[in-house]
C-alpha cells in the first residue's frame, strides 16, 4: 500500500517536474533552494531553553531528520496510537499520499509530491479518543548540511481530539508535509513554532481534511530562517465544521536574509462551514514577507461563513510585502471577505505612547504586540498562547534598535 | 436563466427582472449596407492592405508589420478565468468599410443617410446639437444643456467627427485615429505605443498590426476641453473584428472629459473586438475616462457574443497628473480588460471605478493596475461586481508600491453581489509593497443582499421591496457617482439598481 503510494508519487512528479521562477505559484519565492540538488548550508542553532520545555506532553524527537528513540518519550498515551512511517500500519497506507495527491488540483505542490516519494521518516498518529497531553514533534538539527523530509500523517476519528506541537528546525534544509483527516465531529490543534536557526531553509505542506462538524485550528509562528514557505491545502467536506489557520512571522533581515511565505488554499465544499486565515507579518531590514491566499467556495456550499486577512507591518523602507489574496465564490448565499493592509508603524499611537512616558523602543514593542494579536488569539489554550507570547517578547527585546 | 430559478428571499423582483432585461438587447438590430471587405484572415499583406487603405506613410506600415511579426510568435494567454472556445483567428474580417465611404465625405452632410440613420436611431447625435443630459427627445433645451463632440465609428472606419471647428478654435485635435496619422504624424510618432508598446500582449499586439480605426485627442498645454469629447463604436458587419485604437494626450494643465460607448447586432456567431487605448497626461494634466460597453453579450444560451479583449492604459508621465477610468461593464460574452495607471510623476493620482454586470452566460475578467512609481502618489479602485443566471464576474488587479514610490497610498474596494446559486464571483489581487511609507489597504466582500441592512431598513418601517431597493442601489452608487451625468442616467437604467418603480 504504501509502496504503491511512493510510486505513484513518483510517477507524478517526474510528470510535473520541480517548479521554476515563472511558474505564476512562485512568482514571489525563488524555489531553487528547495530545488536544487545540493543541500545548501546552514549553521546550527544552539537551544538553550526550549518552548513548551515545562508542559505535560508526549515528546517525540527528530535529529536532522531521524528520529531519536533515546531523546524522546514512550509512545504511550491513552486513545492514541503512534508508529513510523517504516512500519506503518494498514489505516496509515491508505491514507498516506491520498491527501497530498487530492491538494495537487488546481495548483500543483511538487515538492509534497516529491516528499511522498521520498519521506525519510514520519509519524502515522491514530486518535481514537480525546488525548490527555499534546503529543510534540520536537526538530532538532545538529549537522549544518542535514537534509530531512519528512512526512507525517494525522487521523482522527470521529469526535477524538489531539493537540500536536510541532517545533524547531528541523535540518539544514527541510521539506515537511503534515496529511491531516479531521473526522466527524473531531477536533485538532496543531501550533508550530519554527524552528530559531537563522540560516536554515524549509518549505512544509499542510493537507488537511475536514468532515461534518470538526474542528481545525493550525497557528504558526516563523521568527528565523532564511527561507520559509509554508502552505496548507484544506478542504472542507462536511456540514458545519470550522477550519482556522493563522500565522505570525516576524523578520529582520540583519539576521541575514529574512523571506517568508505563506500559501494557503482552502475549499468549502459543504454547507454552513467557517473558515479564517489570519496571517501577519512584520518586516525590518530588508526582509519580504509573501502571502498567497484563496478561498474556494464550491457550486452548493451555502451559508459559507469565510474570512481572510493578511497584513503586513514594515518597520523600515527595505522591506518588501507581496500579497495575492483570493476568492473564488460558486455559490451565492454566503459570506465571503477579505482584507490586505501594509504600512509602516502608526505615528499617532506611537507619540501617544511617548506622551505617556514609554520610550521608543519600549513602544514600538507594544505597537508590534498589538498588531500580532488577532494571530495568536487564535491559540485557544492560555498556557500555549503565553509561550508564544513570552517569545515573541524574547524576540522583540532581541531586535530592537 | 434566472427566471426558472428559485429566487432567494432578499433579492427583489424587480432587481432581478432588470439584470435579466438586460437580456433583452435594446441595440441588436443591423443595418443593410454594402460594405467593402478585406479578405479573410491576416497576413503580412492583409496589414499591408489596411495600412493603404488608410492612406498611412510607410513609417506607419513598418510600424504595424513589426508588430504582426511580434504577434505571429506569442500565444494566446489563458491565465484569466473564462472559457470560449479556441478562436481562428484566419476565420475573421479585418477589415469592412460601408462602400459608401469609399470616397472620403467631406463632411457629416455628405455621409450616407443609412449611416446617419443607424446614430439617430442608437440615440448618438452627429449634428452638432445641444444634447441635453440624459434625456432623450426633451422639448426644447434647458440652460443646462451640454455639448458632446462626437467621434463615430462604424466597424473599420470613421464616419465623422462633430464640433470639430469649434475644438480646433480652441486648439483641441479631436480626429480619428486614420486622419491624425495623415494630418499630425509628428504627435502620432512621438506617443503610439508609447504606453501599450507594439509587444505588450498578444491581443494588443494584434491591434498594433490591424487596427483600423479609433480616436484622436491632443489638448495643448492649459487647455480646458471646452467640451465632453466621446466617441461611439458600432460593430455592424459579420464574422468582423473591430480593433480601434485610441490615443489620448493631455498636455501640461489640460483637462479632457472622454467617453466611450459600444453596441453591436444581435448575432449568432461570436464576434471579436480588441482594443488598445492609450493615455499620456503630462504635469498637472488631467484626464476622465468613462465607458459604458454594451457589446452585444450573446443571447440566454450563451450563443453569439463579443469576445471583448481590450488593453487600457494610462500613463501619468508628469508631476500632479491626474486620471480617472470609470467603467460600466454590462455587455459581451467575453469580458477581458484591465484600465491601468502607470503613476509616473510625483504626487500624480489614479482612479477606477467599475460596475461588472454579467447575467445568463457572460463571463468577465475585469480590473484595474495601479504602478506606484512617483513619490506621493495616491490611487483609489472601487469594483462593484453583480453575477447572475450561469455568469462568471472576475474581479483581477495589481497595486504595485515601487521603493521609489515613497507616502504612496492605495486603497481598494471589491465588492461582489450574486444573485441566484449557478453563478459565480472571483476575486484575484496581486499587492506588491516594495518600500514602507507608502500604505496599501485591500477589502473584499462577496454576499447576497445584506440580511442586517434589509432588517435596520424595514425596522424604520420599510417594506420589503424598498428595503432592497434601497441596499442594492446603495451596493453601486459608489461608482455611479463617479460618471459624468450623461452615463450616469444610462448606467443607472442598464445596472437598474434605482427601484423607485418597486418603492411606489
Amino acid at each position: 500500500m504504501m509502496q504503491a503510494a511512493r510510486a505513484s508519487a513518483a510517477a507524478r512528479l517526474a510528470e510535473m517536474g520541480l517548479p521554476g521562477r515563472r511558474d505564476e505559484y512562485w512568482r514571489w519565492t525563488d524555489p531553487a533552494a528547495f530545488a536544487q540538488q545540493a543541500t545548501p548550508e546552514a549553521a546550527a542553532y544552539r537551544v538553550d531553553k526550549p518552548i513548551f520545555d515545562g508542559m505535560d506532553k508526549l515528546r517525540l524527537v527528530f535529529t536532522d531528520g531521524v528520529f531519536d528513540a533515546a531523546a524522546s518519550d514512550d509512545p504511550a498515551l491513552a486513545g492514541v496510537e503512534i508508529s513510523h512511517l517504516s512500519e506503518a500500519p494498514e489505516w496509515a497506507g491508505v491514507l498516506y499520499g491520498r491527501l497530498e495527491a487530492a491538494g495537487q488540483s488546481p495548483v500543483r505542490r511538487p515538492f509534497a509530491v516529491r516528499n511522498t516519494a521520498e519521506a525519510q521518516a514520519g509519524l502515522m498518529i491514530r486518535v481514537t479518543a480525546r488525548a490527555a497531553r499534546p503529543v510534540h514533534i520536537s526538530y532538532r538539527q545538529s549537522s549544518s548540511t542535514s537534509e530531512a523530509m519528512l512526512h507525517h500523517v494525522v487521523k482522527l476519528e470521529a469526535g477524538a481530539e489531539l493537540t500536536l506541537l510541532e517545533t524547531g528546525t528541523a535540518g539544514a534544509r527541510a521539506n515537511l508535509v503534515l496529511e491531516v483527516d479531521v473526522g466527524a465531529g473531531a477536533r485538532f490543534h496543531h501550533i508550530r513554532p519554527q524552528g530559531r536557526s537563522l540560516e536554515h531553509r524549509v518549505i512544509s505542506a499542510i493537507f488537511a481534511r475536514v468532515g461534518a462538524g470538526a474542528v481545525f485550528k493550525s497557528f504558526t509562528l516563523s521568527m528565523n530562517g532564511r527561507l520559509t514557505r509554508n502552505e496548507a491545502v484544506i478542504e472542507i467536506i462536511g456540514d458545519g465544521a470550522v477550519a482556522h489557520i493563522a500565522g505570525a512571522a516576524l523578520g529582520d533581515g540583519a539576521d541575514g536574509a529574512f523571506h517568508h511565505d505563506d500559501t494557503v488554499f482552502i475549499t468549502h465544499g459543504a454547507v454552513g462551514c467557517e473558515s479564517r486565515q489570519v496571517f501577519k507579518k512584520v518586516l525590518r531590514h530588508g526582509a519580504t514577507g509573501v502571502f498567497q491566499g484563496k478561498i474556494l467556495v464550491r457550486p452548493g456550499a451555502q451559508k459559507t461563513d469565510g474570512y481572510q486577512i493578511s497584513q503586513a507591518l514594515m518597520l523600515d523602507d527595505e522591506c518588501q510585502f507581496l500579497a495575492k489574496p483570493e476568492l473564488e465564490i460558486h455559490a451565492d448565499d454566503v459570506k465571503c471577505s477579505h482584507g490586505s493592509t501594509t504600512g509602516a508603524i502608526d505615528e499617532t499611537a506611537l507619540f501617544y505612547l511617548r506622551s505617556r512616558g514609554v520610550p521608543r523602543e519600549e513602544a514600538v514593542a507594544l505597537l508590534v504586540l498589538s498588531f500580532l494579536a488577532d494571530a495568536i488569539a487564535e491559540v485557544d489554550d492560555a498556557a500555549i498562547a503565553a509561550e508564544i507570547l513570552a517569545r515573541l517578547e524574547e524576540w522583540l527585546a532581541g531586535h530592537r534598535g | 436563466m434566472i427566471g426558472e430559478q428559485e429566487i432567494r428571499e432578499g433579492v427583489d423582483r424587480e432587481t432581478v427582472e432588470t439584470v435579466q432585461g438586460m437580456g433583452s438587447y435594446k441595440y441588436g438590430w443591423s443595418t443593410e449596407i454594402e460594405m467593402d471587405y478585406a479578405p479573410k484572415g491576416v497576413s503580412e499583406d492583409i496589414v499591408r492592405l489596411i495600412s493603404s487603405k488608410n492612406g498611412e506613410p510607410e513609417w506607419m506600415t513598418e510600424w504595424r508589420l513589426a508588430a504582426y511579426r511580434r504577434w505571429v510568435e506569442m500565444t494566446e494567454p489563458r491565465w484569466a478565468m473564462l472559457r470560449y472556445p479556441v478562436i481562428d483567428y484566419q476565420d475573421q474580417y479585418y477589415y469592412a468599410k460601408p462602400k459608401s465611404m469609399e470616397t472620403k465625405p467631406k463632411s457629416l452632410d455628405d455621409v450616407d443617410p443609412k449611416l446617419l440613420a443607424t446614430y439617430a436611431k442608437l440615440g448618438i447625435p452627429l449634428k452638432e446639437q445641444m444634447l441635453l443630459a440624459g434625456v432623450e427627445g426633451a422639448e426644447g433645451v434647458a440652460a443646462d444643456a451640454r455639448r458632446v463632440a462626437v467621434d463615430a465609428v462604424f466597424d473599420s472606419v470613421s464616419v465623422g467627427t462633430t464640433f470639430k471647428a469649434e475644438l480646433a478654435r480652441a486648439g483641441v485635435i479631436f480626429c480619428s485615429i486614420s486622419e491624425a496619422i495623415r494630418e499630425h504624424p509628428e504627435l502620432v510618432k512621438k506617443y503610439l505605443g508609447s504606453v501599450v508598446p507594439q509587444s505588450d500582449n498578444f491581443f494588443a499586439t494584434l491591434n498594433s498590426a490591424v487596427f483600423s480605426d479609433g480616436s484622436f485627442v491632443y489638448i495643448p498645454p492649459g487647455t480646458r476641453c471646452p467640451m465632453e469629447l466621446s466617441t461611439y463604436f458600432r460593430i455592424n458587419a459579420e464574422n468582423t473584428g473591430q480593433f480601434e485604437r485610441t490615443l489620448i494626450i493631455a498636455d501640461k494643465g489640460a483637462y479632457v472629459s472622454y467617453l466611450e460607448g459600444c453596441t453591436a447586432p444581435k448575432r449568432d456567431i461570436a464576434q471579436l473586438h480588441a482594443a488598445v487605448v492609450e493615455i499620456v497626461i503630462l504635469e498637472d494634466a488631467e484626464v476622465k475616462y468613462s465607458t459604458v460597453q454594451n457589446w452585444y453579450p450573446g443571447d440566454e444560451n450563451g450563443l453569439g457574443g463579443i469576445y471583448n479583449f481590450v488593453t487600457k492604459r494610462a500613463d501619468c508621465r508628469g508631476d500632479r497628473a491626474k486620471v480617472m477610468w470609470t467603467q460600466v461593464e454590462t455587455g459581451s460574452a467575453i469580458t477581458w480588460k484591465y484600465p491601468s495607471c502607470i503613476l509616473r510623476g510625483n504626487e500624480s493620482q489614479g482612479e477606477f471605478y467599475s460596475i461588472a454586470i454579467a447575467n445568463n452566460f457572460q463571463q468577465a475578467d475585469t480590473g484595474t493596475k495601479m504602478i506606484h512609481l512617483g513619490q506621493g502618489t495616491r490611487s483609489r479602485i472601487v469594483s462593484k461586481g453583480i453575477s447572475a443566471g450561469h455568469a462568471q464576474n472576475t474581479y483581477r488587479g495589481q497595486v504595485s508600491m515601487h521603493p521609489r514610490a515613497k507616502n504612496s497610498r492605495n486603497y481598494t474596494q471589491c465588492d461582489s453581489l450574486l444573485i441566484g446559486d449557478k453563478c459565480g464571483a472571483h476575486t484575484v489581487p496581486y499587492i506588491e509593497v516594495k518600500n514602507h511609507s507608502s500604505r496599501v489597504e485591500h477589502e473584499a466582500t462577496t454576499s447576497k443582499v445584506d440580511e442586517d441592512q434589509l432588517f435596520y431598513c424595514r425596522s424604520r418601517g420599510m417594506d420589503a421591496e424598498a428595503a432592497v431597493a434601497l441596499v442594492v442601489n446603495g451596493f453601486c452608487k459608489d461608482v455611479l457617482q463617479a460618471l459624468p451625468m450623461e452615463f450616469a442616467m444610462e448606467a443607472q437604467s442598464l445596472v437598474a439598481i434605482s427601484l423607485e418603480g418597486s418603492v411606489g
